[in-house]
Parts: C-alpha cells; sequence; structure tokens
C-alpha cells in the first residue's frame, strides 16, 4: 500500500486500483471541531481535482476534493453520526470515501509522505 | 481542500496591527487570526482548547475574552447629552451614572451604522463601539458632534470580558475596591451597571455585562496591566481563555446580531428587532438621525425581519444563503453556523414579514441542496443575565 498526498491536503492510500481517501491531520487541525461530513454518492463518478466532499466545522465548510479519478465504491458509514472521527483519526478512522481508480497515471503529481511533511513545514 | 487554511491568506497585511496581549495569547497556544484589523486568538490549542470545548466552557464556567479591538471612547463636554442625544435614539434622561445602555448609531436614512454601548460615567460618557468600524464612528461623531464635545479614544486600555455562571465568583477573588463611595461591589452590580474600581493600585473600569448571552463582565485595563491582570483571573480554576471562534457561536446562539453580517447601512433597527434601542421619549419625539424612517417602521411595521431559524440535520448553513419558502426565495442568512449547546446548525436571517411568525416552516439552499428550517424565537440559548431583583 501506498499514501499519497495533495496539496489541498487529500490524503489517497492505494491498494492495486482500490483507494481510500481522507483529509491530513494538519486540515482537520486547521479546520477545527468538524460538526458534519458529507460524503459523495455511491457509485459517483469522480475527476481528478472535483469536489467530491464538504467538511463543516464550526467556522466553515471546506470543500473535499478528489485526488485521482474514479467511481466511489464506499463512504464512511460511521461519519453520518460522528463527524468528530475527522478530528480525532484523519488518516485512519476518519477517512471519507473508498473509490476505484480511473487511471493510476494520475497518481504520479502527488506527493509521498515525506514531500507532504516538507510542504506543510513551508506554510 | 478549499477555505481550510483562508485563516493565513490574510497573512502578511503590513497593517495588521497586535494588542496588548499578543505574546500572552500566543503562550497559551492561541491560533491567531487577522480580525478587525488585528491579530487575535480564533482558539487555543491544547486540552480545553477548540471553539466547542471553550463554547462549552463559557456556558458552563468562566470564559475570559480579550476584546481590546473593539473602540473605548470617552466624551465629555458642555452640552454632552444634547450632543450624543443628536446622533442616538437613546434617552439619557433615564440613563444615571453608573449605568449602561445598548444604543445604535444611525445614518440619514436610518441605516445601522454601528451599534455599541454606551455609559454614564458620571462626569463623562463611556462608549464601546466596534473594532472594524471604530475609525469610521470615530470620523462620524467627530463630524456630527459640536467642537465643545471632546471624544477621546482610549487607546492605551486593553478590553476583557469575563463570561460564564462562574465568572463572578472568580472575579470576586480580585479583591476590585469600588472607587466611588457607597456603589456596588462587582458582586453586587446587576446587569449594565458600570463603575471605576482599584485593583490594587490599578485602576480598571467594570460593567455587569457581555456579548454571549451568560453572567459576566466587561474590563477596561491599562494596557501595561492587563497581562498581570489575566494571569491573575486564570489562575483561578474556573477560567479559562477562549478565542473569537466562540465568541461568535455564544452570541449566535444568544441571538445577539452581529455588525458587519446581522446588522449594516443596508438595515434598520426595526426590521433587526431592536425597537429596545430606540428610548421611550425619542419614539415620540423623534430628533436623531432616521428618525423619520424609524419612527414609520415603528408605526407601519417592516417588509422583513430579523429572525432565528433551526436547521435540520447537522449540515449548517453561512452567511448569504437564500432561504425559501416552498419554491419562493423569501430571505437571505446573515449568520449561521453549528451550535454547540443544542448540538445541531442554527441561523438569523432577514426573511418576509410574512414568512417571520415563530413555528414558519422554510429552508435554506446550501450547495445547491435545500435543508429543512423552522423560525424559532430568539435567543436560542436564554440569557442568564444577573438582572437587578432578580433571584440570585
Amino acid at each position: 500500500m501506498t499514501r499519497h498526498y495533495t496539496q489541498e491536503h487529500e490524503w489517497i492510500e492505494v491498494e492495486g486500483d482500490q483507494a481510500t481517501v481522507g483529509i491530513t491531520d494538519y486540515a482537520q487541525g486547521q479546520l477545527g471541531d468538524i460538526t458534519f461530513v458529507e460524503l459523495p454518492a455511491l457509485g459517483a463518478s469522480l475527476s481528478k481535482g472535483a469536489s467530491a466532499s464538504v467538511v463543516d466545522s464550526v467556522k466553515a465548510a471546506s470543500d473535499v476534493y478528489s485526488p485521482v479519478g474514479g467511481t466511489v465504491s464506499e463512504v464512511n458509514p460511521a461519519l453520518e453520526d460522528q463527524p468528530e472521527l475527522v478530528n480525532s483519526d484523519a488518516e485512519g478512522e476518519g477517512w471519507l470515501w473508498r473509490m476505484t481508480l480511473a487511471d493510476s497515471a494520475e497518481l504520479a503529481g502527488l506527493m509521498d509522505d515525506a514531500a507532504y511533511r516538507a510542504f506543510v513545514d513551508s506554510l | 481542500m478549499s477555505d481550510m487554511i483562508n485563516d493565513n491568506l490574510d497573512e502578511e497585511a503590513p497593517e495588521t496591527g497586535t494588542l496588548p496581549l499578543d505574546a500572552w495569547h500566543r503562550e497559551r497556544g492561541g491560533r491567531m487570526v487577522e480580525f478587525a484589523g488585528y491579530w487575535m486568538p480564533v482558539q487555543y490549542a491544547g486540552e480545553g482548547g477548540g471553539i466547542i470545548a471553550e463554547h462549552l466552557w463559557t456556558r458552563s464556567h468562566a470564559g475570559l475574552f480579550d476584546v481590546s479591538h473593539m473602540g473605548q471612547l470617552e466624551i465629555s463636554g458642555e452640552g454632552v447629552e444634547a450632543a450624543l442625544e443628536a446622533v442616538l435614539p437613546i434617552d439619557l434622561t433615564t440613563l444615571k451614572p453608573g449605568r449602561q445602555r445598548y444604543s445604535l448609531l444611525l445614518d440619514e436614512n436610518g441605516g445601522v451604522l454601528d451599534d455599541l454601548m454606551l455609559t454614564n460615567a458620571a462626569h463623562h460618557y463611556y462608549m464601546v463601539v466596534n473594532g472594524a468600524t471604530k475609525w469610521d464612528d470615530i470620523a462620524h461623531l467627530r463630524e456630527h458632534l459640536p467642537d465643545a464635545i471632546t471624544l477621546t479614544l482610549l487607546d492605551e486600555a486593553a478590553l476583557l470580558a469575563l463570561q460564564g455562571p462562574e465568572a463572578a465568583q472568580a472575579l470576586g477573588r480580585l479583591g476590585l475596591v469600588p472607587m466611588n463611595a457607597g456603589w456596588p461591589s462587582v458582586g453586587d452590580m446587576t446587569f449594565m451597571d458600570s463603575g471605576p474600581f482599584l485593583w490594587g493600585e490599578v485602576p480598571l473600569r467594570v460593567s455587569r455585562s457581555g456579548y454571549t448571552g451568560e453572567d459576566g463582565y466587561e474590563i477596561s485595563v491599562p494596557a501595561e496591566h492587563v497581562a498581570a491582570f489575566v494571569e491573575a483571573l486564570c489562575a483561578h480554576p474556573e477560567v479559562r481563555p477562549i478565542g473569537l471562534g466562540a465568541r461568535d457561536s455564544l452570541r449566535l446562539e444568544a441571538g445577539l446580531p452581529l455588525y458587519g453580517h446581522d446588522l449594516s447601512p443596508e438595515t434598520g433597527p426595526v426590521e433587526a428587532g431592536l425597537t429596545f434601542a430606540i428610548n421611550k421619549r425619542r419614539k415620540s419625539e423623534g430628533g436623531f438621525p432616521g428618525a423619520g424612517r424609524v419612527l414609520a417602521e415603528l408605526a407601519d411595521g417592516t417588509p422583513r425581519q430579523r429572525v432565528g431559524l433551526l436547521l435540520d440535520g447537522r449540515q449548517a448553513a453561512r452567511e448569504g444563503a437564500a432561504v425559501f419558502a416552498e419554491n419562493q426565495e423569501v430571505g437571505v442568512v446573515t449568520s449561521g453556523g453549528f451550535s454547540p449547546s443544542l448540538e445541531r446548525p442554527i441561523a438569523m436571517a432577514y426573511v418576509d414579514a410574512a414568512q417571520s411568525a415563530a413555528g414558519t416552516a422554510l429552508s435554506i439552499e446550501v450547495r445547491g441542496k435545500r435543508l429543512a428550517a423552522t423560525v424559532t424565537p430568539l435567543p436560542f440559548v436564554p440569557h442568564r443575565y444577573h438582572r437587578k431583583g432578580a433571584a440570585a
């Protein structure tokens, strides 16, 4: 399994043509208390960079963009009652959706863990 | 993700000012954002930090807010009462020394230029205005007050708010002494009392007021002493520092309008539900800016009204969202967010008067979806002010 990151603070973990997407721990820290997550529809076709989900914090609503193109195969059912999982475990139990990749070549432009840490440190 | 780091987007705007407690907030883990021209803490890090935790702490204990961005003014001179009554819809004959009152700066059309607190400080008047509007307010007042009236910005004074059901016991332990013989102690003050005090050698102005809906105090402190004063307050277990984020969610639950959002030159006091700020004598006599419109609207009503909305579900509606009755657009949200106390989203909106009755079913458009909402009396969370004559 390989985990990639975007400059918009999403993470995507890939295994074969399946991937899990969430927002980074840095992102949840910046957003503060998360009160609602709007998830994409099962079967929805997402294109790379398209708004796929909305994370509502006490302060503001923020779009989450799909790191790559693909089809939504699962959404995190726990977030309906416990959106705060995105705060407590953004890069684990607070995952947002799973998808079948359309084109794994789209992963090429994403950051690896070290590059993302360096990117965050530069902010 | 979008919008998430907009806290940082305005960074390095060269004119952003620092307030006297800037270093103190940073040491306490305050996340500093640009607000009203100053760096201010939106929330604090660590245990007990975060908007929801800070909000709930204030509702159950005592929260300490730095509101030093607000403008503190002293107004004095021969004929000051008449001069102030010419610019505000207030009746100063009923504002006794040691008392504070909410008022409005109105333009000639009856639009709201600012909302403010005015205190009769015996030998002068003390006014607190919003931070983002203070320079415009000063220009407006200077233009409309006679030359004999002195207007002084207290820019060497910090302003704090201590809010919550345990505010009185915490402040009571600091041993503040009223400067005026016979004036009440901080514990004996009631809602909207205000007076000068000594904390040791340090002069303070303390009022029993605030903008969270809770009992509490607002305290003006000389800038050079404010760090020591907040340390003394935070030494008490009831008191924690609270950021701007919770200040906003607390005032929203309390149904209190925020200038620049729920109030603007495009809103009048009657549609805003602030008719209490037009004092009784002024309602009959007029003679304040915008009186023509305001008195007509008091008699005839307004086409729209500020209302509270309780939303179904968990998704919040924000400022600017359109409000619908069936498929007809009937208004706009001016403040909205998640209520930590009620654990559901709430909003304030201006809607057509015909749709403003409590219980009216409406919907709010958020990101292409319609969220169900019900008109609800304000405040959303009952006020707990320490009113004169009320049971303790």
